[in-house]
């Protein structure tokens, strides 16, 4: 891509991150609305290729404001932005912004390519140059983005360990609408950091109680909350705990965690009958889960402290058969996830289809090697490398599709060949016998054409005489010849003769002049509209035969790079697909051999809790037996 | 939308917990290193998808017998199209059914290129009906016949259509 290119690419970056949609109103550009087709369904690939060859076709062009996409030239360079961002191509995304900084753009576009690029340094984790850009904002800053951009320098800052900066500038922007609970609750995180621990409570507090009805904001309400718990907990004040972890709603991403701290609360303030509410309701849970794990083991305990030890028991015994299965589960999933069977899993083409692909995949029947993907997912580390492998097998899947259609040109183009080239000979034959005639005839269309023009100026009725006058002028002169320098009285009679005959002639001629030439007027304009018919005839011709040669001829070059380039991206393709592959598998071994090692533990203490349950119910029944 | 960029970017991060593995640490850069390397093999891609469509457009469809058909919907209609159907000189060309996605995406603006093929100079005949149903649960079948000139540059024709709006048919054609 041309540096001007990028340059123009990243000036329309800047100007949103979402694709503003276009209706068939004001939609000048049909191949631009295909491009946003694609990309309104998530197929960034085809919407970027459908663009990019949009976009390319028209700076191509010799005057580029007559085509149709000049009428959305803004929205579609900054489309291509998003679209690459949205296809994890950070670097021609960040390449494009590049250029609109060094470019001679007003200020607040620039001001607003940096904040963007930023942002891209900030997602890859590459702070110091997300400080360097936002460090290049000056001046002019468009609204919308404001307290954006210093959100965006206060995460840095907090990324960086500078808590007492991000401070400073989380307090300015904890009120804005959009950002609504993630500045308050990160400053709560910053004061905590900086060590202003009662200052980090009330703020916390604060965050916890943000009101909204959107699903992000309330989820950070939640996580405000759970960490207020935490911390208490921690530091031994339970009841006051118990109150912020209660906050957290039971059907949030963090309840079950905050379901757990709060048995805990009550356990460590030894209110056990309050305990065995939460952890009852996480026991049953997601038995893969943690915290819903750990609760099978805690609501027994709860129970025991309680001295309802047959129930302890039968918990007990209960969390150990969940936890046998559990393990056997991992077994197997790390077994077939070892053998290659979650790396074929991640790429079948219907869970691909699904939106809620993750969690079908936990329920699709002989699939261990997927039972997990859920909890791996919570991994930025896992996530980020699954999408990238799946793009690669949706990349290797087109390529393969590519490598078939090759064959099937080359076909198509032999076939071509084989009709056309014994048949073009002869149609060029008399093709060149027609043009020799064709010529011939225009030139002289053209001849009458200048003589008309000729006689609009300087009359020439000599030009309009009809065939037989034309042959008496030629006899009367043949004659004028014959008796030049006579003396003789007959001959000078004769002469007189032809002189009057000369005259009538020319007064015909003369007198009908005006007449004449309208009429040859006209019949040079009939012949005009024949030879543009003739022309185009000509024309079609000319088309039909180029477009013949041009089906078969000049194909073998590109089809034979084509399949070069697509062959070896195939091995490229391959090369990186197992690479991360094989990553995505040790992560996930990892990360199950982590978890069997937790359970195994589980299972450890669930036995032991079990026998001592057992004897003392045992106890407890021979008591009162004796009574 | 904004809110939940910056609960996957910003807003949670802060919270985890800092210590991390060495193994951790070797897999985050080995998956950053991937990613680069996917980065430039998606731009190579798309380079060599650029070229490809360049010679298919050539091989399959020469510009001067060219045609293009897209599909579009009126601004603000919620009626759900399910099917359209395109004949040309009568010939049945495309009959298509959508899925949500696609209707969301067509819906939000988006177009769709529903035929490409190859006709000769001169007058043709263009038929659209679709199928849907508005938003007051009745199903409706539309269908109406148009008449368009194919010169020698490529032909493009837009059709827009509409669960209420425009009439009776709901079906506008414009020519590109």
């Amino acid at each position: 891509m041309s540096r001007a290119t990028l340059w123009v690419i990243g000036v329309l970056l800047i100007a949103l991150l979402a694709a503003r949609p276009c209706y068939a109103d004001d939609l000048k550009d049909l191949y631009f609305g295909e491009a946003l087709y694609y990309a309104h369904q998530g197929y960034y690939f085809e919407a970027l290729e459908r663009l990019d060859a949009e976009l390319g076709q028209h700076y191509g062009l010799d005057e580029p404001e007559l085509d149709t996409l000049y009428y959305h030239i803004n929205d579609a360079e900054f489309s291509v932005g998003d679209f690459e961002l949205h296809y994890r191509m950070h670097h021609r995304a960040g390449r494009a912004i590049k250029a609109v900084l060094e470019g001679d753009v007003d200020e607040a576009v620039r001001n607003d390519a940096a904040y963007r690029l930023a942002r891209i340094h900030f997602q890859k984790n590459q702070m110091a140059d997300a400080l360097r850009a936002l460090e290049r904002i000056e001046g002019k800053i468009p609204e919308p983005i404001r307290d954006d951009i210093d959100f965006l320098r206060a995460n840095i800052y907090m990324a960086t360990n500078r808590p007492a900066d991000a401070i400073d500038i989380l307090e300015r922007v904890q009120n804005a609408d959009d950002l609504k609970g993630f500045a308050a609750y990160n400053l709560g995180i910053a004061l905590l950091r900086e060590g202003r621990q009662h200052e980090a409570l009330a703020q916390l507090d604060r965050a916890g109680q943000v009101r909204d009805d959107d699903r992000a904001t309330l989820a950070i309400r939640d996580k405000s909350n759970l960490v207020l718990g935490t911390i208490l907990l921690e530091s031994g004040e339970y009841s006051q705990a118990k109150k912020f972890l209660d906050r957290v709603r039971l059907g949030g991403p963090f309840s079950n965690q905050a379901l757990l701290s709060s048995g805990w609360a009550d356990m460590s303030s030894e209110n056990f009958a309050r305990a065995i509410v939460p952890w009852s309701i996480l026991a049953e849970r997601e038995e893969t889960d943690g915290a819903a794990q750990e609760a099978m083991l805690a609501l027994p305990y709860a129970y025991a402290r309680l001295n309802v030890h047959g129930r302890a028991a039968l918990l007990y015994g209960r969390a150990l058969d969940s936890f046998g299965s559990e393990l056997q589960k991992l077994d197997a999933s790390i077994k077939s996830i070892r053998e290659g069977s979650f790396l074929k899993a991640l790429i079948r083409e219907e869970i691909r289809q699904d939106k809620d692909w993750v969690i079908r995949l936990r329920s699709l029947p002989d699939t261990p090697e997927t039972y997990y993907l859920m909890e791996l997912l919570a991994s930025h580390v896992f996530q980020a490398g699954l999408q990238n492998y799946l793009d690669l097998a949706d990349l290797r899947r087109k390529l393969v599709s590519w490598q078939a259609s090759f064959d099937a040109f080359d076909d198509m183009v032999e076939i071509r060949r084989d009709h056309y080239e014994p048949l073009l000979p002869e149609i060029d034959t008399q093709f060149r016998e027609l043009d020799s005639r064709m010529r011939l005839r225009l030139e002289q269309h053209k001849l009458l054409d200048r003589r008309l023009q000729g006689m609009l100026t300087a009359p020439r009725p000599e030009f309009l005489a009809t065939r037989e006058e034309q042959a008496i002028l030629a006899r009367i002169k043949h004659i004028e010849n014959q008796l030049q320098d006579v003396n003789h009285p007959v001959e000078v009679a004769l002469l007189q003769r032809v002189k009057r005959l000369k005259a009538a002639l020319t007064w015909t001629l003369q007198t009908e002049y005006h007449e004449r030439l309208t009429v040859f007027n006209e019949h040079l304009r009939e012949l005009n509209d024949s030879v543009a018919v003739v022309n185009e005839k000509y024309e079609r011709f000319v088309r039909v035969r180029q477009a013949a040669t041009h089906s078969f001829e000049g194909y073998q070059t590109p089809i034979s790079r084509l399949r070069t380039r697509v062959g070896e991206a195939v091995l490229n393709v391959d090369r990186l697909m197992a690479r991360q592959g094989h990553l995505l598998e040790v992560v996930a071994i990892d990360e199950l051999v982590a978890r069997r090692r937790r359970l195994e533990n589980y299972q450890d203490q669930a036995r032991f809790a079990l026998a001592d349950s057992y004897d003392r119910a045992t106890q407890a029944q021979a008591r009162g037996a004796l009574q | 939308m904004l809110k939940i960029a910056w609960a996957v970017l910003f807003g949670l991060f802060v919270w985890a917990p800092a210590a991390s593995s060495g193994a951790d640490d070797f897999s985050q850069n080995e998956m950053q290193g991937l990613d680069e390397e996917v980065q430039e093999i998606k731009s190579d891609v798309l380079g060599i998808a650029a070229e490809l469509s360049r010679l298919e457009e050539r091989l399959l469809y020469p510009s001067n017998t060219q045609l293009a058909v897209f599909i579009n919907l009126a601004e603000g209609e919620e009626f759900r199209l399910d099917a359209v159907q395109i004949k040309i000189n009568g010939k049945l060309v495309a009959h298509y059914i959508y899925s949500f996605k696609e209707l969301e995406a067509l819906q939000k603006g988006g177009m769709q290129r529903i035929f490409t093929g190859n006709l000769p100079t001169g007058e043709h005949g263009l038929d659209v009906s679709y199928d849907g149903k508005l938003k007051n649960g009745e199903d409706f079948s539309r269908s109406e016949s148009f008449a368009f000139t194919k010169g020698i540059e490529p032909k493009l024709l837009g059709i827009t259509l509409a669960g209420s709006e425009f009439g009776t048919a709901g079906i506008q054609i414009g020519d590109w």
